[in-house]
């Protein structure tokens, strides 16, 4: 289904915090996001005049979950004006959205459960996964009050960077593990320096990978170019011809 | 209908080069895209002779109520647009299409001009003049006999409207626009973005990738006002005016100052259906004023 080409107004519905992230809901009644896909979100209010004049541009932001009646969710994170003031908004208050954007992840094959691996507020598109074709989520967080975050999942596994929940190390400690008991298939989201390990341990053992990519964006539909990562084709957007990439067709 | 250049448009609102991507659009949003397309006419991003993959990530900094872009003019070459674009756009694009091409020598530009002058999909042509001339180091459209000498050059090889988008990075663009009009220009176009910064926030240098950037959006409004102004009391050829438009009334002031077109760019990136929007005020604007 393709986006509605413009931007529309859609009110918060509820809003809910797991540790320092923010779960925002809103009813989205012209389209349904596949797992994977993303928005471009900015308040309808009061975008701009925050700190250093911003934000100006919209955000692009991972739909985290889509129910049957299109009620959306969108997981935040507060790091900096932008995300701030998405942060901020409160049930009944509006938002300027476009999309939903980009390519999804694909669906796993019949009776496969893939590993779900995440990191920090890159867990976000991994709960539309796990709600739509089930997995093990594997999960890395800076600290405790983060991992609440995996009240998210169903069963998630959990490394924090201090020890203060789950595993106390790295997420691809607990990946390792993981493809050393069970071969399949990797979808992942998170930091470019944890994508970047998910991808070569994936490779190692010969499975599948598609990470969900993040990138600053300035219009997220393919016009402006800002968005590009370096493929083993050249330099392709994240917005069109992602998020989601293959980990093996990324230089 | 608007008449401009020989151009016959449904109103006064186009894009700016390189802030739509019609064929991605189209993948994006479908056939809606075209049942209210924004422009009247389409710009091109910008084709250079050989493909150029672009500058290397980041491209983007958001400023105060502004972008700051160093993309770097990324595309597939002449002949990748004549034979892969031209014949997709033909297909779908609903209003007239102006390509907007560079070189860096004035043979470069030649070169390009010939193959769009047998395109029967080109209605017309932009030149992007903000490219360094190896030999001065200066961007060519910053230097008025220079761009006289180009427009002299390229003008008896084309019978499509000739456009020359002039870059505001330079000391008098009224003399850049009044060297495009000897040199046979059919209009002007501005303002390019204007030449700009950004620091790494860990005191490493420079973010973008490509080293400086360009900056557009609201901050740059007032400058593009100054400048179309500047330029309009100069020349007789038509303007496009642009820079920081997201309203019909930004329009309107553009228009006041001596634009006959208002281009909008970083606001589309906000929102695609910007340009229709701000079509609808201006022309809610000139009716309440009977203009």
């Amino acid at each position: 289904m393709s986006a509605p080409p413009g931007r529309r107004r859609v009110a918060v519905r509820h809003r809910r915090t797991y540790g320092p992230y923010v779960v925002l809901g809103a009813l989205d009644s012209a389209a349904r996001a596949q797992p994977g896909q993303f928005y471009m979100l900015a308040s309808a209010e009061r975008w701009g005049g925050g700190e250093g004049e911003r934000p100006y541009l919209a955000r692009a932001v991972s739909v985290m979950a889509v129910a049957d009646d299109g009620l959306t969710e969108f997981l935040l994170e507060d790091v900096g004006p932008g995300t701030r003031r998405l942060c901020e908004a409160q049930p009944g208050e509006e938002l300027l959205v476009l999309g939903p954007l980009g390519h999804g992840f694909g669906a796993p094959g019949a009776d496969v459960a893939p590993l779900l691996v995440g990191g920090g507020i890159g867990v976000a598109p991994l709960v539309a996964v796990q709600r739509a074709w089930g997995g093990t989520a594997v999960l890395g967080f800076r600290d405790g009050d983060h991992a609440r975050g995996g009240e998210l999942f169903d069963e998630p596994l959990i490394a924090t960077d201090d020890g203060s929940a789950g595993h106390h190390g790295l997420v691809g400690d607990l990946l390792e593990a993981e493809l050393a008991k069970q071969r399949r298939p990797v979808y992942a989201c998170g930091p470019p320096a944890m994508l970047d390990d998910v991808r070569r341990r994936a490779a190692s053992y010969e499975v599948a990978s598609q990470l969900a990519l993040e990138a600053p964006m300035a219009c997220g539909f393919g016009a402006c170019y800002g968005c590009v990562v370096a493929t083993v084709d050249g330099y392709r957007r994240v917005c069109v011809d992602g998020p989601v990439f293959d980990g093996a067709l990324l230089a | 209908m608007i008449e401009f250049a020989g151009l016959r448009l449904r109103h006064r609102v186009i894009n700016a080069s390189g802030c739509f991507d019609v064929l991605a659009a189209a993948r994006v949003f479908g056939d809606e895209l075209f049942a209210e397309f924004p422009f009247a006419a389409y710009v091109s991003k910008t084709i250079t002779l050989s493909a150029r993959d672009g500058n290397p990530p980041p491209r983007l900094w958001e400023s105060a109520a502004g972008l700051i872009n160093s993309i770097g003019l990324p595309n597939r070459g002449l002949r990748a647009y004549r034979e892969a674009d031209l014949p997709a756009l033909a297909g779908v694009l609903p209003v007239p299409l102006i390509t907007n091409v560079m070189g860096s020598t004035p043979e470069e530009v030649g070169e390009l001009i010939d193959a769009l002058e047998v395109e029967p999909a080109v209605a017309a042509i932009e030149l992007n003049v903000s490219c360094p001339n190896v030999a001065t180091g200066l961007d060519i459209g910053a230097d008025p006999a220079g761009l006289e000498a180009l427009l002299r050059h390229v003008r008896p090889r084309s019978s499509k409207p000739l456009i020359v988008k002039l870059t505001p990075n330079t000391a008098d663009v009224a003399a850049c626009a009044a060297g495009a009009q000897a040199g046979g220009a059919d209009a002007v176009s501005l303002i390019n973005t204007l030449r700009a910064l950004a620091l790494a926030p860990d005191g490493s240098g420079a973010w973008l990738g490509g080293g400086s950037g360009g900056l557009s959006g609201p901050a740059i409004r007032t400058v593009a006002l100054a400048q179309v102004a500047q330029v309009a009391r100069r020349v007789t050829i038509p303007i496009v005016g642009m820079g920081g438009v997201a309203s019909g009334a930004d329009a309107r002031d553009l228009i006041d100052v001596g634009a006959t077109l208002v281009a909008v760019g970083t606001e589309s990136f906000r929102d695609p259906a910007a340009g229709g929007r701000i079509a609808r005020e201006l022309e809610r604007a000139f009716a309440q004023i009977g203009g």
